[in-house]
C-alpha cells in the first residue's frame, strides 16, 4: 500500500498572508482521506478511529480507518472530525460594525418587503466572516430584518469571492417578524397613552393574513395587467418550495404562527421561539421546526427556571421536535462563532453531546432544506468538514485546525489571529 | 361653655360682620346676616379621640369651633339642636399628603431621542441652578378651592389636608387647609406648614439628575450648599432657592419616598444632615419591616393597594411575577404590620385613582390586622401630631376646629352611613337617606282592610313587603317626608294599589287608588321596631380572605423563607482549584468555620460540620465580576454632565434583583457594580457580595477600597446622539475634561476654610490621595495612553482599565504605569472603537505582565464568566489555572480584596463554588455557591424553590380569579417589570 504523502496542517503556508491577501481556496484536486480521527457523523453516530474520504468536493467514503491508494492522507490521530456547522439565522456579511449605520445592510424600510433578497447584499469581504468560519461554522443562512415581512434569506458558504460564488441555497424562505403580543408593564402605561399592544399586534397580524390571501389569489392567475413583485415573491410559500420563517417568542405568538401556516399550508419554521417549550405538543403535531436564538440568555419571566434557555433544546429534543440554534439578531454576525458553545451548554442541560452537535449540523441542514447536500459526514454530501483537536463544543478543548468547504481546505486565519501574531512579535511572545 | 346671650347682642351691632362664608375685610353686596352658627348635637355616641368614647353625649359648636363636648353639657339657648340618637360623631379625617387645590404639574416638554441637553434651570428669577430644587415654591400662593374635588374627599370623611405641589426634588412648602367650600382665606389654616421632598425631579426639563443616584446626590449637595449660603458667599449673589431651603428646615419635613428601599435611602440622607423626615411610604414596607422599624422614622401609608388583574389566561399570568401576585395579596397587611411593630404612621388617600376605594381598602387593611382604633388614630391624632397641629384638629375638644363626622354607626363598618361631614362648623350633607331608621313592623290600613307591613333591609335603602297570608312586595319610594308605595296582589289583584302620602314620625297617611281607579284613604302605624333580618346572603369577598403568603427574603420567587445561616461545612474529596501558589489539589477536603476557610487537606474531620461530598467535583474560589450593572435601582448612568463623581452606586443598590440569584447559579460571589459609561467621569462604584436575601447595606463588601468609574471614547463623546451639545465631542476633548477636572480639584484643595463643599471634587480629591481608585471604560490605544499621561501629571495611578479591548497594543505602557486590565473574552465589531478587538487580548496582556481579569458587563454573561475565561485557552493556549485566575484572584487583586477573597487559602472568606465538572468547561454547572460560609445557592434547593413558586403562583392566581368572580374590580393583566431589566452595559448600545 502506498500513501502519496503525509499532510501536515501546520498552517504555516496559509498563515503568512494578511487579511487583505487571504483568498478563497481553489476547487479540490485529487482525493483526500482524513484518517484516524474520531468521526462525529452529525446524525448521532460516532466512529472512533474513523476515516473520511472526499473527492471533487463530495464525500465518497466514511468508515473506520482503512488503507487507501492514491489519496492525500491526513492523519488526525486523537483529533475530532465534525460536519461543518451551520448558522441558521444571521446577518453576517450584511453588517460590519453594527453601530455604524454606513456598514449595515440588513434592515430595509417599509412593512412588507417579501421580495427583498439578502443574498445580493452579502459581503464576502467582511472581516467578520473569517473569524466565524475559523471556529468551524462553514455555512450560514443570511437573514434580512426590518418591517413585518422582511424578505428572503439565502444560505451561503463562507469561502467565496463574491455572493454569487457564495450562494449555497438561494432565496430559501420568507421572514415574517411577528409583532409582540405582550402588553406593556403598568409602570410604562402610566407614563403615556393607554395602548392595547395585544390588539395592535393582532391587527397587524391580520394585515399579514390579508396580504397572503391576496397573494394567493394573485398567484392562482398566471397573467396580470401589472406585475406585483411582492405577491410574486411569496409564490413559493404556497407550494412549500419556500420556508415560512416566523420570528416570534411567546406562546400566543407561536400559536398564531402555527395557525397561519395551517391556514395557508405553509412550511413553518419558528425563529426565536423562546417560549416554545410550553407548546411542544402543538409543535410536534404540526411538524413545526424551531431555530432557537441564543440559548445564552436570561429567562423570559422573572420566576422562570433560571436555566430555562439552556434547557429548552432538551425539551424540544425530548418532544421529537426538529430544532437548531442561532444567535440573536443585531449581534448575530460576529457572535455566530459562539454557536458550538451554545450547543455545548445545551449538552450540559439535557442533550447528549451528539444531539447538541446534530442541532447545529444535520438538523440545521434539514430545517433549511439542504440536508441532501450537507449537514452530516455521509457519502454523497458536500465535504463540509471541520477538524478540532478536542471536543468542539467546549471552549476548553475546541481548537479548530482544519476545515474544508466543498472539499476545499480553507484558510483558518483571520484579522484577529493576524493582529495576535503582530503583537506577539512586538512583545517577543513565543 | 355656654353661649351667653350678650354675645349675640354685641354682635348685632356689627351688621356687616361675618356673614356666613365671608371675611371681615371683604365688603358685602347685601345687608348683613350675622350668625353664631351654634349647634348642639345631643344623645350622640361621640368618639372624642381614638381612646375616648362618650355615650349619650353632647357636642356644641359655635362659629366654626367646638364649644363643648361631654355627657353633661348645658345646651346654649341659641343652639340649633340636632337629635343624634343612635348616631356616632367622629373627628373628621386628616390627610397630610395631598395635592388638593394645587396646580397639576404639567409634564415636561420632552426633547427628542438623544436630543440636546439642558444644563441649567429654566426657572426665571434669582433662584438656584437646578430646576428640580423648588424650595421657594409656596403652595399657599397657588392654592385654589375646588368644590368638586373637595366633595369627593369630604364624602370619604376628610376635613383637613396638608397640600403640596407634587413636583420636584425639593418641592417647597405645603399648606394646611380644610375641605370647606369657602373663600381660600378662610379655608387655609396654616401656610408654610411643611417642607416637602422626593427623589423624582418631576416636571423639570433639565437633564440633571437623570437617575435616582443623581437625585440623591443633588439633594445632599443642596444641604451642603444651603449651609454654605448662610455665610453669604460673595460669588453666589442672591439665591432664593437656597434661602428658602434654609428657612424651611424648621418645618415638618415630608419625604415622598414611595417604596421600602427608597424610604431607607431618604432616611439615610435625613440622618446625614440632622433632618427628620416623615416618610410617605410605598405600601410595600411590610416586606422589610425590621429595617423600616429600625429607621425610627414616622410614616404616611398609602391605601392604593394593587388591583387584581385578569389572570384567567395563563399566557398573561405567566408574566406576572410571584412577587407582584403576593404583593396584591399582602399589601393590605401593611398598616396592620406597622401597628404591630409600633411604628408611628398616618394614612393617606393619595395615589388612589378611584377615591371611593379609600374606605373599601381601609376595611381590607382592618380585615388584615389593623385595629379600628389605630385606623382612626392614623386619620386623626397621628397626622395632626406629626404636623404639630393637634391643638387645632384631630380630636373633638373645646377650642378645636369643628371638623367632625356624623355617622350611623362605627365609622369603619361597611354598613355605616356617613350622613354629614361638618367642616369649620358648616354642614356638608353627604347622605340623608336612613338618618331616621324607619325599619320595623307596621299596620297598614287601606280603606277598611288591615295588613301587616314589614320594612327591613338596608338602613338607607329599606325594602317593604305586605306580610299577610301571602307575602307581597311593596315598591317603597321615599322623597324627603313624602312616601309612595306600590303593590300588586297576586290573588286579590283588584285590590292592588298605589298609595301616596306623608310620613309624620311613626304614623303615615295619605290617599291612593286601586288599579281599577278606585280612590282610597290609607294609614300606617308602627307596632314594633324589631324587624326580621335579611336572610339573603352576600357573596363573600374573596379578596378579604386572610393572606396566606409569607414574606420571603428577598421578596422574589426565589427568596428565602428565612435567611440561610452560616454553618460549618466540610467539603470532602474534591479537586480544589486554589487560584493560589498551591495550584490544584486532588482528592482534598476543605473545612469552613465561621465563614472562613479553616483547613485544607486530606482526611479532615469535624463533628459539627455539615458534610458535602465533593467526589468527582471541582471546588474553586467564588467568581468575581469586575464590571457589572446588576442590582441597581433608578438607572446606572447619570449622563447629564461630563463629570458626575458626586453620584454613588452605593446609594442605589437593589438587593432584590433576581439577577443576583441567577449569578449565584453561575458561581459568582462578588460583583463590582459600576456606574455606566456615558460620561468621562462617572459615579462612585460599589463592590458587593451576593448575599441573596440581605439588605443593600449588608450586600456591600465591608471595608473594601472605594472606586470610581471613568470612561473614554465613543460613549463619552455621545457618538450615537442625533445632536450632541455636551462637551466633549472628541477624544481630544475627553482628555481635556480629565485635565480640567483634576486642575479644579487641586485648586479646590488649596482653597481656604469656608469653601463650598463640592461633592464632585471631594471624590476626585480622594483619587489624588490614593483614597479612591479608578476603573476606566476604555477601548483604543490612544485614549488609554492619554489617560495614563493625565494620571502621571497629577501623580496618581489608574487602577484598572476595564473593557480595554486594545490593551494588547499598549500592554507595555500599561505595565509601566502599574495598572490592571479587565476585559471581555471575545466581544468585537459592534462599534467602531472595537474593530481591532481580539480574543487573544487577555493572553497578551497577561504575558506582558499585567494583572488581567475577564468581566461580564452583562447579566447573562456574568453567569458564565468561568467559560468566558476559558476562551483564552481556546484562542491563545493559556493554561487552565491562569485562565481561572482571571475570574478569581486577579479581579480580587485589582479590587484590593485579594487578602479577603479570590483564592482558596486558610483564613480567607469562604467564598466558594462546587462545580459538577472542570470549571473551565462548557459542561460545568455550579452546584453549590457559598458566600462567607453561607450556602446561597444550591442546585437541590433550587429545585424545591421552583416547585414552590409554581404552587404558590397557582394558589394566588386562583385567588385572584375568585376575587374577580366575587365582584372585585380588576385591571387587564400587565407583565411585571423590574426597573433594572435590560441592564446590559457598554458592550451593547453605547451606554
Amino acid at each position: 500500500m502506498k500513501q502519496t504523502f503525509l499532510y501536515f496542517f501546520l498552517l504555516i503556508s496559509l498563515a503568512t498572508r494578511a487579511q487583505e491577501n487571504m483568498h478563497p481556496s481553489p476547487a479540490q484536486a485529487g482525493t483526500i482521506a482524513l484518517i484516524h480521527g474520531v468521526v462525529h457523523v452529525g446524525n448521532g453516530q460516532v466512529i472512533d478511529d474513523g476515516m473520511v474520504v472526499f473527492s471533487g468536493g463530495k464525500i465518497v467514503d466514511v468508515r473506520p480507518t482503512a488503507s487507501l491508494m492514491d489519496v492525500k492522507v491526513v492523519d488526525l490521530k486523537g483529533k475530532h472530525i465534525y460536519p461543518g456547522m451551520i448558522a441558521a439565522c444571521t446577518n453576517l456579511g450584511l453588517t460590519e460594525v453594527s453601530a455604524v449605520r454606513a456598514t449595515s445592510d440588513f434592515e430595509e424600510l417599509g412593512d412588507f418587503n417579501p421580495s427583498i433578497r439578502s443574498l445580493v447584499a452579502y459581503n464576502t469581504d467582511s472581516k467578520v466572516i473569517n473569524t466565524v468560519r475559523s471556529n468551524g461554522i462553514l455555512l450560514a443562512n443570511i437573514v434580512p430584518q426590518g418591517g413585518t415581512i422582511s424578505g428572503l434569506s439565502s444560505v451561503v458558504q463562507l469561502d467565496a469571492w463574491n455572493w454569487e460564488d457564495a450562494a449555497y441555497s438561494k432565496d430559501n424562505g420568507i421572514h415574517f417578524y411577528m409583532p409582540s403580543l405582550l402588553n406593556d408593564p403598568l409602570a410604562f402605561r402610566r407614563l403615556g397613552v393607554e395602548v392595547d399592544k395585544i390588539k395592535q399586534g393582532l391587527d397587524k397580524i391580520e394585515t399579514v393574513r390579508i396580504f397572503f390571501r391576496e397573494a394567493q389569489a394573485y398567484n392562482q392567475e398566471s397573467t396580470h395587467a401589472a406585475v406585483n413583485l411582492k405577491f410574486e415573491a411569496v409564490k413559493g410559500l404556497f407550494n412549500q418550495s419556500k420556508i415560512f420563517f416566523v420570528h416570534c417568542d411567546l406562546e400566543n405568538e407561536i400559536l398564531i404562527a402555527v395557525q397561519m401556516a395551517k391556514e395557508f399550508n405553509f412550511k413553518l419554521v419558528l425563529v426565536g421561539a423562546s417560549d416554545c417549550w410550553l407548546v411542544t405538543d402543538i409543535l410536534k403535531q404540526n411538524k413545526v421546526a424551531v431555530i432557537l436564538e441564543q440559548p445564552h440568555n436570561l429567562p423570559n419571566a422573572e420566576d422562570d427556571d433560571i436555566d430555562q434557555p439552556y434547557k429548552t433544546g432538551a425539551a424540544l429534543e425530548n418532544a421529537g421536535i426538529l430544532f437548531t440554534i442561532c444567535q440573536e439578531s443585531g449581534f448575530g454576525y460576529w457572535r455566530q462563532r459562539n454557536l458550538p458553545f451554545e450547543a455545548g451548554t445545551m449538552a450540559a442541560y439535557g442533550l447528549t453531546k451528539e444531539q447538541a452537535l446534530s442541532a447545529i449540523t444535520l438538523n440545521a441542514a434539514k430545517i433549511l432544506g439542504i440536508d441532501a447536500q450537507t449537514g452530516s459526514i455521509e457519502k454523497g454530501k458536500d465535504a463540509n468538514i471541520v477538524v478540532s483537536e478536542g471536543d468542539i463544543l467546549d471552549m476548553r478543548t475546541s481548537k479548530v485546525v482544519l476545515a474544508y468547504i466543498q472539499g476545499r481546505e480553507i484558510n483558518l486565519d483571520n484579522k484577529q489571529t493576524q493582529l495576535f501574531e503582530k503583537y506577539k512579535y512586538k512583545y517577543g511572545i513565543q | 361653655m355656654k353661649c351667653p346671650g350678650y354675645i349675640l347682642i354685641v354682635f348685632s351691632f356689627f351688621l356687616w360682620v361675618e356673614p356666613a362664608g365671608a371675611q371681615i375685610t371683604f365688603p358685602i353686596n347685601d345687608i348683613g346676616s350675622p350668625q353664631e352658627d351654634c349647634y348642639a348635637f345631643i344623645h350622640a355616641t361621640i368618639i372624642k379621640d381614638p381612646q375616648t368614647l362618650l355615650q349619650n353625649a353632647t357636642l356644641v359648636i359655635r362659629k366654626g369651633k367646638i364649644e363643648a363636648v361631654g355627657i353633661q353639657v348645658t345646651l346654649p339657648r341659641d343652639a340649633v339642636v340636632v337629635d343624634c340618637k343612635g348616631k356616632y360623631i367622629y373627628p373628621s379625617f386628616i390627610d397630610i399628603f395631598s395635592d388638593y387645590g394645587t396646580e397639576a404639574p404639567s409634564s415636561g416638554s420632552g426633547k427628542g431621542f438623544r436630543g440636546e441637553s439642558q444644563f441649567i434651570s429654566n426657572t426665571k428669577g434669582p433662584f438656584g441652578w437646578n430646576q428640580a430644587i423648588k424650595s421657594e415654591y409656596d403652595v399657599s400662593r397657588h392654592f385654589t378651592v375646588n368644590d368638586g374635588k373637595a366633595k369627593e374627599l369630604r364624602a370619604l370623611g376628610f376635613g383637613t389636608l396638608l397640600v403640596q405641589q407634587m413636583d420636584g426634588i425639593s418641592r417647597g412648602t405645603g399648606a394646611l387647609v380644610t375641605l370647606a367650600t369657602e373663600k381660600e382665606n378662610l379655608v387655609m389654616l396654616k401656610e408654610n406648614a411643611s417642607a416637602n421632598y422626593s427623589f423624582n425631579k418631576g416636571n423639570s426639563t433639565q437633564d440633571y439628575p437623570s437617575s435616582l443616584m443623581g437625585s440623591i446626590a443633588l439633594l445632599r449637595q443642596n444641604y451642603l450648599d444651603a449651609q454654605w449660603y448662610k455665610t453669604k458667599p460673595a460669588g453666589e449673589g442672591t439665591n432664593l432657592s437656597l434661602q428658602a431651603f434654609l428657612n424651611n428646615q424648621s418645618l415638618p419635613q415630608i419625604f415622598d419616598a414611595n417604596d421600602k428601599w427608597n424610604d431607607l435611602r431618604a432616611i439615610k440622607i435625613a440622618n446625614e444632615f440632622g433632618a427628620k423626615y416623615i416618610i410617605k411610604a410605598g405600601g410595600n414596607e411590610y416586606q422589610r419591616i425590621h429595617e423600616i422599624k429600625a429607621s425610627n422614622a414616622s410614616f404616611i401609608l398609602p391605601l392604593n393597594f394593587p388591583m387584581a388583574m385578569d389572570v384567567e389566561d395563563p399566557t398573561d399570568a405567566r408574566f406576572i411575577s410571584l412577587a407582584d401576585l403576593k404583593n396584591w395579596e399582602m399589601a393590605p397587611t401593611n398598616p396592620g404590620i406597622f401597628e404591630k411593630e409600633n411604628i408611628p404612621f398616618a394614612l393617606t388617600s393619595y395615589g388612589l385613582k378611584d377615591k371611593t376605594s379609600f374606605l373599601v381598602n381601609l376595611r381590607k387593611a382592618i380585615q388584615q390586622g389593623l385595629s379600628e382604633e389605630k385606623a382612626l388614630e392614623a386619620l386623626t391624632k397621628t397626622p395632626a401630631g406629626l404636623l404639630g397641629i393637634y391643638d387645632k384638629v384631630g380630636s373633638l375638644e373645646t377650642g378645636k376646629i369643628a371638623n367632625f363626622l356624623v355617622a350611623s354607626g362605627t365609622i369603619f363598618n361597611e354598613q355605616t352611613i356617613i350622613y354629614q361631614n361638618w367642616i369649620q362648623g358648616k354642614k356638608y350633607l353627604l347622605k340623608e337617606d336612613g338618618w331616621k331608621d324607619i325599619r320595623g313592623v307596621y299596620t297598614l290600613t287601606v280603606g277598611n282592610t288591615a295588613h301587616t307591613l314589614l320594612i327591613k333591609g338596608d338602613l338607607s335603602k329599606p325594602t317593604a313587603e305586605i306580610a299577610d297570608k301571602d307575602t307581597t312586595k311593596v315598591d317603597l319610594t321615599i322623597k324627603d317626608r313624602l312616601v309612595l308605595m306600590v303593590y300588586a296582589f297576586k290573588k286579590d289583584s283588584l285590590n292592588s294599589a298605589s298609595l301616596n302620602g306623608v310620613m309624620m314620625d311613626s304614623i303615615w297617611s295619605g290617599t291612593g287608588q286601586t288599579i281599577g281607579g278606585l280612590a282610597l284613604d290609607w294609614g300606617v302605624t308602627k307596632t314594633s321596631n324589631v324587624f326580621p333580618a335579611d336572610t339573603t346572603k352576600k357573596k363573600p369577598d374573596a379578596s378579604l380572605v386572610l393572606s396566606r403568603g409569607v414574606v420571603t427574603y428577598p421578596f422574589d420567587g426565589y427568596g428565602f423563607k428565612s435567611l440561610p445561616k452560616q454553618e460549618d461545612i466540610l467539603i470532602k474529596n474534591a479537586t480544589i482549584w486554589t487560584s493560589d501558589q498551591q495550584g490544584d489539589l486532588y482528592n482534598t477536603d476543605l473545612l469552613i468555620k465561621n465563614g472562613k476557610i479553616a483547613a485544607i487537606g486530606k482526611n479532615l474531620t469535624s463533628t459539627s460540620a455539615r458534610i458535602i461530598d465533593g467526589t468527582g467535583k471541582h471546588l474553586s474560589p467564588g467568581i468575581i465580576d469586575e464590571h457589572s450593572h446588576i442590582a441597581v435601582s433608578g438607572g446606572v448612568n447619570e449622563c447629564s454632565s461630563s463629570v458626575t463623581s458626586e453620584v454613588r452606586i452605593s446609594d442605589v443598590i437593589d438587593p432584590e434583583d433576581i439577577d443576583i440569584y441567577r449569578q449565584l447559579s453561575g458561581g459568582v460571589t462578588s460583583c463590582h457594580i459600576l456606574h455606566g459609561s456615558c460620561n468621562t467621569i462617572g459615579g462612585q462604584t460599589q463592590l458587593i457580595k451576593l448575599r441573596w436575601g440581605l439588605n443593600a447595606e449588608q450586600l456591600k463588601f465591608a471595608g473594601s477600597d472605594p472606586f470610581i468609574k471613568f470612561a473614554l471614547g465613543e460613549n463619552v463623546k455621545r457618538t450615537y446622539f442625533q445632536q450632541n451639545n455636551r462637551f466633549p465631542d472628541t477624544r481630544m476633548g475627553v482628555e481635556e475634561v480629565l485635565v480640567d477636572a483634576f486642575a479644579r480639584t487641586r485648586d479646590y484643595e488649596k482653597a481656604g476654610p469656608g469653601k463650598r463643599i463640592d461633592l464632585k471634587l471631594e471624590a476626585l480629591e480622594e483619587i489624588l490621595h490614593n483614597q479612591r481608585y479608578i476603573t476606566c471604560h476604555s477601548y483604543v490605544q490612544s485614549e488609554i495612553t492619554a489617560l495614563m499621561r493625565v494620571a502621571d501629571t497629577f501623580h496618581f495611578k489608574v487602577n484598572t482599565f476595564t473593557h480595554i479591548l486594545e490593551g494588547y497594543k499598549v500592554a507595555d505602557k500599561m505595565k509601566m504605569h502599574g495598572t490592571n486590565a479587565s476585559t471581555f473574552a471575545d466581544w468585537w465589531s459592534y462599534k467602531m472603537e472595537v474593530i481591532d478587538a481580539i480574543p487573544q487580548n487577555a493572553y497578551i496582556m497577561q504575558k506582558v505582565g499585567l494583572n488581567v481579569a475577564i468581566n461580564s458587563d452583562d447579566a447573562e454573561q456574568a453567569r458564565r464568566l468561568n467559560q468566558e475565561a476559558a476562551k483564552s485557552i481556546k484562542y491563545a493556549n493559556m493554561n487552565e489555572d491562569d485562565a481561572l485566575k482571571m475570574v478569581t484572584i486577579n479581579p480580587a487583586t485589582m479590587l484590593h480584596v485579594n487578602d479577603r477573597t479570590g483564592s482558596i487559602k486558610i483564613g480567607k472568606d469562604a467564598d466558594l463554588v462546587l462545580w459538577s465538572d472542570d470549571p473551565l468547561s462548557i459542561y460545568a454547572r455550579a452546584e453549590i455557591t457559598i458566600v462567607d460560609g453561607i450556602v446561597y445557592y444550591d442546585v437541590q434547593t433550587d429545585k424545591v424553590l421552583r416547585m414552590e413558586i409554581a404552587k404558590e403562583k397557582a394558589r394566588l392566581i386562583q385567588k385572584m380569579i375568585a376575587a374577580k368572580k366575587g365582584g372585585e374590580k380588576t385591571i387587564p393583566a400587565a407583565p411585571s417589570y423590574r426597573e433594572d431589566d435590560g441592564k446590559d452595559g457598554d458592550n451593547q448600545d453605547g451606554q
